[in-house]
């Protein structure tokens, strides 16, 4: 495993700086620091309800952070709209799927591609000869996504009606064909079998490789600490550790209230 | 995907034409009127199917759209300019050669836009209207365009009412033809004009209009920027993905509401006058309604009901329960067909009549 031989001398590609969140009494994030250096993977664990998913939506700019700041690829970013943020480079999927209805899994993939073009509305309306041949660029992007996701026999079906794991496939392809920076994966092991967890921790490393850094909230201990150069812990809004898998695994703190409850014995 | 485009369109060709054999076959020519009208109104209801189904908001006020368009192109084309001549906007447009001469019933001078510039005008002025509505009420999430159009319908309608200029409740009357294009060699210009020796080319010029506004709207779908659209109903994934929902909606929303303003300037030159009854909310809650029965992402149905529900209602088949009819498809709709009415069982039969129907 390529670990993080960049990330000290330069600047982290996203950095959080005592952010919090509160949804009314409650204090879903609380005072989160971290940075995420360019080219590794994160991980993100911690017990249901630590406030994950609500980090990541602070992070993708899907809710207003209530204080703090987060920086991305040298931007401030909270306060900016989520399509800003993702034309700067960030892609993510969602912990409940969240596909795009009516349409087949090559055209949620092409939606994907959308920062990746700029055909326009009278463009669109008036069918422009000068669109054709980027439709037809999108489209030969999206079926290659769809196939390095090994679902490209599965180009013209509609996508609502895939199985579980392949709408997972399809939601990362459509992620992936922005050509992000940073890749936010929430949970993308959830509710797939052993076999389909071990593909996906390939496919996470192989696209780090690719150049792109991924920062993912998972559950399957086994995944995180194969793939994961560095490992965030959240409990109840807040940072227990932060390291690398190794010591995570070692932290009693971290095993008393999370590996110890949620993992099998 | 495009063949199959084509082949719906050109499948609607075909159809106008043999609708057009059918009259004259059965000699019912005096439906052409009817169909022409029809036709224009079809156009409003599909620019509406866009904004209701996939931009999901709901447009109260078309009907205002509408008139916008109709009593602009009316007014401007009839109101004399005579004792204006000296303002500013008046010699500008007579510098750009806008303006026309001629003489009113009483023989005295009348100076007026042209038609093509006060059709021009009047959709600009319509899509700047949207624009000014839909910049800040789009931004919110919900639906709060369809009050804020509720709102802005009324006040048309109570402008239009309480004007002089507009006529008051008589709305205003003997809007000239609109030669829309010169006579060319052998064939003679082309005029929307109710007159009856218009007749036949103004069915013709009506439906080529609504195939061509069918055409662009199903060019957009099939767009970067129509997958973003179609992509609105998730939000939050759109935005994920880089889109701006919030402009694409605008953008949908000014579009649909030229689509009716140009609806509204042509109608009234066939029709050769409008009256404040075409901005009234009830006509907005029937656009809705023909737009629910046809199905909010079916745009073919709901060209198909929107045209043949409304020349049903011009042909006078609902009498006096007109206004009722239409409110009571929408109640049935919503409960029994929220994906509109072809969306039945009938939903299989009629795909495979309708190439297309569902692209
Ligand atoms: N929009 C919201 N409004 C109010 N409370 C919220 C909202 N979103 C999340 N919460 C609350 O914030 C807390 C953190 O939720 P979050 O979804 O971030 O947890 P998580 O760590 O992702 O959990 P899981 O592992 O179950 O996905 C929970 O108590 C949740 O109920
Ligand atoms: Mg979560």
């Amino acid at each position: 495993m390529s670990g993080v031989d960049h990330g000290q001398d330069q600047e982290p590609l996203l950095a959080l700086h005592d952010v919090h969140k509160r949804f009314g009494g409650l204090h879903a994030v609380n005072g989160i620091s971290f940075a995420v250096a360019t080219g590794s993977i994160k991980a993100v664990i911690g017990p249901n309800g630590a406030g994950k998913s609500t980090l990541f939506n602070l992070i993708a700019g899907n809710l207003p952070v209530s204080s703090g700041a987060i920086t991305f690829r040298g931007q401030e970013i909270q306060g900016k709209k989520t399509h800003q943020i993702a034309r700067l480079g960030m892609a993510r999927t969602f912990q409940n799927i969240k596909l795009f209805h009516g349409m087949t899994a090559l055209e949620c993939v092409m939606v994907g591609r959308h920062v990746q073009s700029r055909s326009g509305f009278f463009a669109g309306l008036f069918n422009l000869p000068a669109t054709w041949k980027e439709e037809r660029a999108i489209r030969i992007r999206a079926m290659e996504l769809l196939d390095f996701l090994q679902i490209a026999d599965l180009a013209h079906v509609e996508a609502s009606s895939l199985a579980f794991g392949q709408q997972r496939a399809v939601e990362m392809a459509r992620a992936l064909a922005a050509e992000p920076k940073l890749l936010l994966l929430d949970e993308p092991a959830a509710g797939l079998n052993i076999y389909e967890t071990a593909e996906v921790a390939r496919l996470i490393a192989t696209i780090r490789d690719m150049g792109i850094t991924v920062l993912l909230v998972e559950h399957d201990m086994s995944l995180v600490m194969d793939i994961s150069d560095e490992i965030v812990v959240l409990s109840f809004g807040t940072k227990l550790a932060e390291d690398i898998p190794a010591s995570i695994q070692k932290n009693a703190e971290v095993i008393s209230i999370y590996l110890g409850e949620n993992n099998e014995d | 995907m495009r063949i199959r485009k084509n082949l719906s369109l050109a499948a609607l060709c075909l159809a106008t034409v043999g609708l057009h054999l059918l009259i004259v076959a059965t000699g019912t020519q005096f439906y052409l009127t009817q169909l022409t009208m029809a036709a224009y109104y079809g156009l409003v209801v599909i620019g509406l199917g866009v904004l209701m189904g996939y931009a999901g908001q709901i447009s109260l006020g078309h009907a205002g759209f509408f008139a916008i368009g109709g009593y602009l192109a009316a007014a401007l084309t009839t109101r004399n300019l005579q004792p204006f001549q000296e303002a500013l906007p008046v010699r500008m447009l007579d510098c750009l050669g806008l303006l026309a001469t001629g003489q009113d019933i009483y023989g005295a001078a009348l100076l007026t836009v042209t038609p093509w510039a006060a059709c021009v005008l009047a959709v600009l002025a319509a899509a700047l209207v949207a624009l000014a509505i839909g910049v800040p009420v789009l931004k919110l999430k919900g639906h709060y365009l369809a009050m804020a159009t509720l709102g802005f319908g009324t006040i048309v309608y109570r402008i239009l009412l309480a004007s002089a200029y507009f006529g008051e409740a008589d709305g205003i009357v003997e809007v000239p033809a609109f030669p829309l294009l010169p006579a060319v060699g052998r064939f003679g210009p082309v005029v929307i004009s109710g007159d009856a020796d218009h007749r036949i080319l103004n069915f013709y010029v009506a439906w080529g209009i609504l195939i061509l506004g069918i055409a662009l709207l199903l060019n957009l779908i099939g767009s970067r920027v129509g997958r973003a659209l179609r992509s609105l109903h998730s939000a939050e994934a759109a935005e994920a993905s880089g889109i701006d929902t919030g402009r694409c909606k605008l953008q949908v929303f000014v579009l649909s509401a030229v689509y009716a303003a140009t609806a509204g300037v042509l109608l009234t030159h066939f029709n050769g006058g409008i009256g404040p009854g075409e901005a009234s909310v009830m006509k907005s809650v029937r656009y809705v309604a023909l737009v629910a029965v046809g199905g909010m992402t079916n745009l073919w149905g709901t060209l198909i009901m929107g045209v043949g529900l409304t020349f049903l209602s011009l042909r006078g088949v609902f009498g006096a329960y007109d206004d009722v009819v239409f409110g009571a498809i929408l109640i049935a709709v919503m409960l029994f067909a929220p994906g509109g009415v072809l969306s039945l069982r009938l939903k299989e039969f009629a795909y495979r009549l309708i190439p297309g129907g569902r692209s």
